[in-house]
This record gives structure tokens, C-alpha cells and sequence, in this order.
């Protein structure tokens, strides 16, 4: 079992290595740097900035030197806690990116719990009545779930709100919470606007949780033991219940692994159709000012917030499924 | 480890002309793979629709221009924001399909352009009309059109079958000019993917060992990354002054980078179910090469699997571009995509003045739906034994 975790535990190191590197390079990737970007910016603003000037705007930033020495010094000034600074905002980053990664994370788990929250229940009942009216209606709407891009759904959902309602249902806060300190009605108020996207999000994983679910309950369920139990006299509630679910939850637990960045990844492009104040909007900003510091450590971010979530996916599997658990590896 | 699948049997390998005098029963033993995955495809009546509804697509594609009437670029403010028009099929009992002339004029008080159509003027639509010249499948010089209207009619005695956008420019033959790109980077994404997938699939599967335990803790890094936040970055990064088509093959490019994992998956499981097999083991007794024995007698048996699969990763694709374009990160105007389209239905206030610039989200969803269910029926069908 700690092999087990111990080799997860690897794994996701080398994954934020990998992150690490590519999120550098993304920000590498575009011609000119920052300052020239800074140049055009001010011209276009009618100032002109000197050569000297510029010189100096690369030293400080050390634009001027290898790009694995550049790569090193973000390295280790990340392992300082120090994210550098946001050439755009003027600003560093950490205060840039503030409480919008934490509402990102809000945002996501809130899609995840939902997803679980949706796709078991009905899921259950698909197997169990299955081929009933309820099972086609489920079949269907996890079609549409997993067919419908989820900034598609946000557009369409925004609309309908739009239309029928006279209501906007993007944001996550009231306009007289947007930038109230946090209190307990600021989180209620976020509390009430968050199911609308944490659905957007979740609809697509729900409905392919509902197939996976559907499909090893009906597997467990034709298996003997519940046959035995049935005819035992068992409440059909119980048959079901006690050990086909559970034992049907396994390959449940360990898609986490793959709907978490899946979702965290949606998040970013919903945030921008629903106008959620989460790090989505401030990266697609940054990208196209080529602010370098600030959308590396929004992807940085991202991705580690993805690994970590994964690797306490894998400790849930290894709690809940004794095969792993008791293997001797 | 892999699951271990029927394997085709050697046996009953592709046998061709079945018996004229066979049994109706018998003819199963001896059609072949591809015979019997096509019966147990047919069955699948959802996927047979689904295959329809693609087929429709791709010829969309090869005739966009036939189908369009206007030129998607021919922008004009006098009938920016027209809703779409009703036709009208019959006149009086003769059937000839017509719309209204429509009149714009500008409200006064709110300074929207109100449209409004005058029964009195009846446009007939005309079948193979003369309109803009092209090529047709890039080769013939042709006027001609699927619909149209009489040639010197002035901008208001036009057809606008889904409305315009903003700059006056016709919604539909934008649509179809959209469907070209859309759907044909998908497809180009798609081969890069496979390319991709079964190169290393078939490293990872075919040698096993470092090969395999490196392929295989890459495909877990890359699907453990969050997906869009790396595209927009590596999108973000593409020279603004790169013409269209440099763009759309980067985009390509980047869309499959990251796309390839799970066919690489199917391959090697493929492959590892079929190393041990007896067919594989004595065409390599017999001396075959390393080559011939993947390319002649493996790849052969499980191309169905990988057409399946194949199947059901592009509309990840088709959906990936829609997405980047939509963010103004992927293909950028002139160049028209659905994604391109969408991008004009990005603010609420617009779409709800008009909705009908959210159109292009339709033939997302019907592709993307019509290519999973089509990509199931295959996959159900590809293991006909």
C-alpha cells in the first residue's frame, strides 16, 4: 500500500516537473519578450522608451540571459514562495491571482462533488430499472451531457436566463458582494451562484459517471452472490445496496484522476462565457499581453492543483479498495 | 494489464466468395472480418443514422461554395443584424418557394436597425442560380449555386436563410465555409494524432519493457494536465502576422499534440493481447521481419479497432478548435470557423438581441453527437467474432 502510494507520489512529482517546464515554455514560446510588448504599449500610448531604458527593463527582469538559466531562477524563486512580479498589473502575482485560484478551486470541487452527487443515484437506478423510461431519459440527457461542449451549454444556459428571466446568471457574487469582504452573507451569496456553473461543469463527467456506474452495477448485479442474497429473502433495497454498489463504486473513485483536469480545464473557458471571477479570465489577459510571470503561474497553478487532487484520488482508491490495499508490491 | 480480447483466429481469417449454394447460416463461417463487422454494424440503426449524418457533413465540406449563395466575406452595413427570413414554399397553391423583400430603417429612439419584411415583394428563390464564381471541388470554374436569387437584385432583395452578423454578412454561406475548416482540422488533427498513437502505442505495446514504462508514465503525465490552460498558452504564442494557413496547420498541430494519448492506448493494448497469439508467433517462427510481422499480420487484425478509435477522438478535436477560436486564441478572422462564428455570440447582450448568431453551436452538437454514437456502433462492430 505505501508502495503503492509511494509510486503515486513519484509520479506526481515528475508530473509537476513536466508542468513546470511546459509552462515556461509557453511563456518562451512568443516572439520579442515583455519589454518589447512594453515598448509597443507605450508608443501606442504616444511616450517613447529610450534604449537605455529598455536595457535596463531586461537586466531587471533577466530577459537577457539562457533560457534554462531564466528557467532555474523561476524555479527557485517559485520555491521561495516568490512567483515574481505581473508586468502588466505592476503588481506581483500572488496578489494578482489572489482569492481567484481559491474560487477556482471552489468552482472545481464543487463540480466534482456534484458530478457524484448526480451520477451515483441515478446511475443505480439505470441499472436497476433498466429500460425503463427513466434510464432512456438518463441514456439521453448524458448524451447531450457529453455532446455539448460545456462553453457551448454556458452560452445557451446564459441566454435562457437572459430571455426568460430578465435574470444574469454568470458571476459568482451579487454586484453588492463583488468586493465585500468575506463574511458569512458574502458566502452564502457565493454559495447560491455556485450550482449553475458548477452543472456546465460537472454535466459532462456526470454523464459519463452515470455510463461507467450503469454498466458495473448491471455486471455485478447479474453475478450470483446476489442471486443467493435475493433468494434469501433480502429487501431489494438491501440486495442492492450492500455489496453490487459498493463493489461497483471502485472504477468509480479511480476516474477522478481523469474528470478533475478535465473540469479544472472547462473552468477556464466557462469563467470567461459566464464571466466567473476565477483565474480563467485573468490567464486568457495575460496570454495576450504576453505578461509572462503571471499566466506561467496560472498554468503552474493549475496543473499542480490537478496533480495534488489526483494523487488524494489515489489515497481514496487505495482506502476504499482492499485489492490495492493488501497487494504486495 | 491488457484485456485480453478474442483474438482473430487464424481459421476463420478473411475467406472470400462464400458459396452461391451456401446456407443462409453458413454464410457466416465464411464471409469475411470486414463482411461480418458490417452486418453487426447494420444492426446498430443509430450508428447507420449517425453515419449518414457524417457522410452529410463531408459533403458539405467538399461543396461548401455550391451551397453558399453569398460570399462569406461580403460584408455590408445596410443589413447588419438581419433576423433570419421565413420562406415561404408555396404561392397561392403553386409551389415556389419565395421570401419577402425586407426593409431596414433605423429606430429612432433605441438606434437598432429594425427589419421588416413586405409580403407585397415576393423574391423567388431560384434552384442552381448564378452567384459568385469559384471552383467546384477546387477544379471546375462555375457561377452556379444550389439556391439563389435573379441576378441584379440590390442588397435588400436578397435571401438570408440564417440572418447576418454584425457586418452584414451572410450567416448560412459562412456556416458552410465554417463546416470546411471545422470539420477538415479535425480530421487533419486526428491523423496527426494517429500517426502519433500508433507509432508510440505500438513502441510501447510491440517491445514492452523501458519502451513501454516510459510511453506509458508520459501518456499518465499528459492526461493528468489540464488541457486548455496549455492550448491557450501554446496557441497564444503563434506569430500574429502568420497568414491562415500556417495558423490552421499549427493549430492542428497543437490540437493533436495532446490528443493522441488514448488511441496510443488502444494500440498498445492491441498490440500486447495480440504479441503472444499463434499467428503472430509462427509468422515470426517462419522467419518473418519485425516489420512484416506488425505491418502484415498484426496491424491487419485490428484496424477496426483503430478506426473506432480513430472515430471517437475526433470530435474532441472538432470541439478543442471550436473552443480556441472561440477564445480568439485559435483561428482568427478572416479565416472562418465554427469556433469563428461563436465568437460573435460571446457577449449576452448580443445574443439576446440576436439569437441567431448562436446557430453555429447547432451543427456543433449534431457532429459531436453523430460522430459518438457512429464511433460506438464501430467499436461494437469491430470485434465481430
Amino acid at each position: 500500500m505505501l508502495a503503492y502510494i509511494g509510486r503515486r507520489a513519484l509520479l506526481a512529482i515528475f508530473t509537476m516537473w513536466a508542468i513546470s517546464v511546459l509552462a515556461f515554455v509557453i511563456i518562451q514560446l512568443p516572439p520579442g519578450d515583455y519589454v518589447t510588448s512594453y515598448i509597443a504599449q507605450m508608443a501606442s500610448m504616444g511616450s517613447v522608451v529610450t534604449d537605455e531604458e529598455a536595457q535596463n527593463l531586461r537586466i531587471q527582469y533577466g530577459l537577457g540571459q539562457p533560457i534554462y538559466v531564466q528557467y532555474l531562477k523561476w524555479v527557485a524563486l517559485i520555491a521561495q514562495g516568490n512567483f515574481g512580479m505581473s508586468m502588466e498589473w505592476r503588481r506581483p502575482v500572488t496578489e494578482v491571482i489572489g482569492e481567484r485560484l481559491w474560487l477556482t478551486v471552489v468552482v472545481s470541487v464543487a463540480a466534482l462533488i456534484l458530478t457524484w452527487v448526480l451520477a451515483l443515484p441515478i446511475g443505480v437506478y439505470s441499472a436497476v430499472r433498466q429500460y425503463s423510461v427513466g434510464d432512456y431519459l438518463a441514456t439521453f440527457v448524458g448524451f447531450i451531457g457529453l455532446a455539448v461542449p460545456n462553453f457551448l451549454l454556458a452560452l445557451v444556459l446564459l441566454y435562457l436566463g437572459f430571455v426568460l428571466f430578465n435574470a444574469h446568471i454568470g458571476g459568482l457574487f451579487s454586484p453588492e458582494f463583488q468586493d465585500a469582504p468575506w463574511s458569512a452573507a458574502r458566502v452564502w451569496d457565493l454559495l447560491k451562484h455556485l450550482p449553475i456553473p458548477a452543472l456546465i461543469l460537472g454535466l459532462a463527467g456526470t454523464a459519463q459517471q452515470i455510463r461507467i456506474m450503469r454498466a458495473n452495477l448491471l455486471d455485478e448485479l447479474r453475478k450470483p452472490y446476489v442471486v443467493t442474497a435475493r433468494s434469501k429473502g433480502l429487501s431489494e433495497t438491501r440486495v442492492v445496496l450492500k455489496y453490487p454498489v459498493r463493489v461497483a463504486l471502485n472504477p468509480f473513485a479511480s476516474t477522478i484522476g481523469y474528470t478533475l483536469p478535465y473540469i479544472v480545464s472547462g473552468s477556464i473557458i466557462v469563467s470567461l462565457v459566464l464571466g466567473l471571477p476565477t483565474v480563467g479570465p485573468l490567464l486568457l489577459k495575460a496570454l495576450i499581453a504576453q505578461d509572462m510571470f503571471l499566466a506561467g503561474t496560472i498554468v503552474l497553478m493549475l496543473g499542480m492543483m490537478t496533480v495534488i487532487g489526483t494523487l488524494i484520488s489515489d489515497v481514496v482508491l487505495v482506502w476504499i479498495d482492499p485489492r490495492i490495499r493488501l497487494e504486495e508490491t | 494489464m491488457a484485456r485480453r480480447d478474442v483474438a482473430l483466429d487464424p481459421a476463420s481469417a478473411p475467406v472470400h466468395e462464400p458459396g452461391s449454394l451456401a446456407a443462409a447460416g453458413q454464410r457466416i463461417f465464411v464471409a469475411s472480418q470486414w463482411q461480418l463487422m458490417w452486418w453487426r454494424f447494420r444492426k446498430h440503426k443509430v450508428a447507420v443514422a449517425s453515419a449518414v449524418v457524417v457522410a452529410g457533413f463531408y459533403l458539405a465540406v467538399l461543396g461548401a461554395d455550391f451551397l453558399a449563395y453569398a460570399d462569406p466575406d461580403a460584408s455590408e452595413a445596410q443589413r447588419s443584424l438581419m433576423p433570419p427570413q421565413r420562406i415561404h414554399w408555396f404561392d397561392g397553391w403553386r409551389f415556389s418557394p419565395h421570401v419577402y423583400a425586407v426593409t431596414g430603417a433605423r429606430d429612432l429612439q433605441t438606434f437598432k436597425r429594425v427589419y421588416r419584411a413586405d409580403p407585397s415583394q415576393k423574391i423567388p428563390i431560384r434552384f442552381f442560380a448564378e452567384g459568385f464564381e469559384y471552383r467546384f471541388l477546387g477544379v471546375v470554374s462555375t457561377t452556379r449555386h444550389l439556391i439563389g436569387v435573379d441576378p441584379g437584385l440590390d442588397a435588400a432583395h436578397t435571401i438570408f436563410l440564417l440572418g447576418t452578423d454584425v457586418q452584414g454578412r451572410d450567416l448560412w454561406s459562412r456556416l458552410m465555409y465554417g463546416t470546411r475548416i471545422s470539420l477538415t482540422i479535425g480530421l487533419f488533427g486526428v491523423i496527426v494524432s494517429l500517426v502519433l498513437g500508433v507509432v508510440l502505442g505500438g513502441l510501447s505495446g510491440f517491445y514492452g519493457g523501458i519502451a513501454d514504462t516510459v510511453i506509458q508514465r508520459i501518456i499518465e503525465i499528459l492526461r493528468s494536465i489540464p488541457t486548455i490552460p496549455l492550448w491557450m498558452g501554446l496557441a497564444a504564442s503563434l506569430p500574429r502576422d502568420w497568414s491562415i494557413l500556417q495558423v490552421y496547420f499549427a493549430i492542428t498541430i497543437i490540437i493533436s499534440l495532446l490528443g493522441w494519448t488514448e488511441l496510443a492506448r488502444v494500440v498498445r493494448g492491441r498490440f500486447l493481447a495480440m504479441r503472444e497469439e499463434d499467428f503472430v508467433v509462427s509468422a515470426r517462427l517462419v522467419g518473418c521481419s519485425e516489420m512484416r510481422t506488425i505491418f502484415v499480420h498484426m496491424v491487419p487484425s485490428f484496424m477496426s479497432h483503430i478506426i473506432a478509435a480513430t472515430t471517437l477522438a475526433l470530435p474532441a478535436m472538432i470541439i478543442s478548435e471550436t473552443a480556441l477560436s472561440f477564445l480568439g486564441l485559435g483561428l482568427r478572422p478572416p479565416a472562418i470557423s465554427w469556433g469563428v462564428l461563436l465568437q460573435q455570440a460571446q457577449n449576452v447582450q448580443t445574443v439576446a438581441i440576436s439569437p441567431w448568431l448562436m446557430l453555429p453551436a447547432v451543427p456543433v452538437i449534431v457532429v459531436v453527437m453523430a460522430f459518438n454514437f457512429l464511433g460506438d456502433g464501430l467499436r461494437d462492430a469491430a470485434d465481430p467474432y
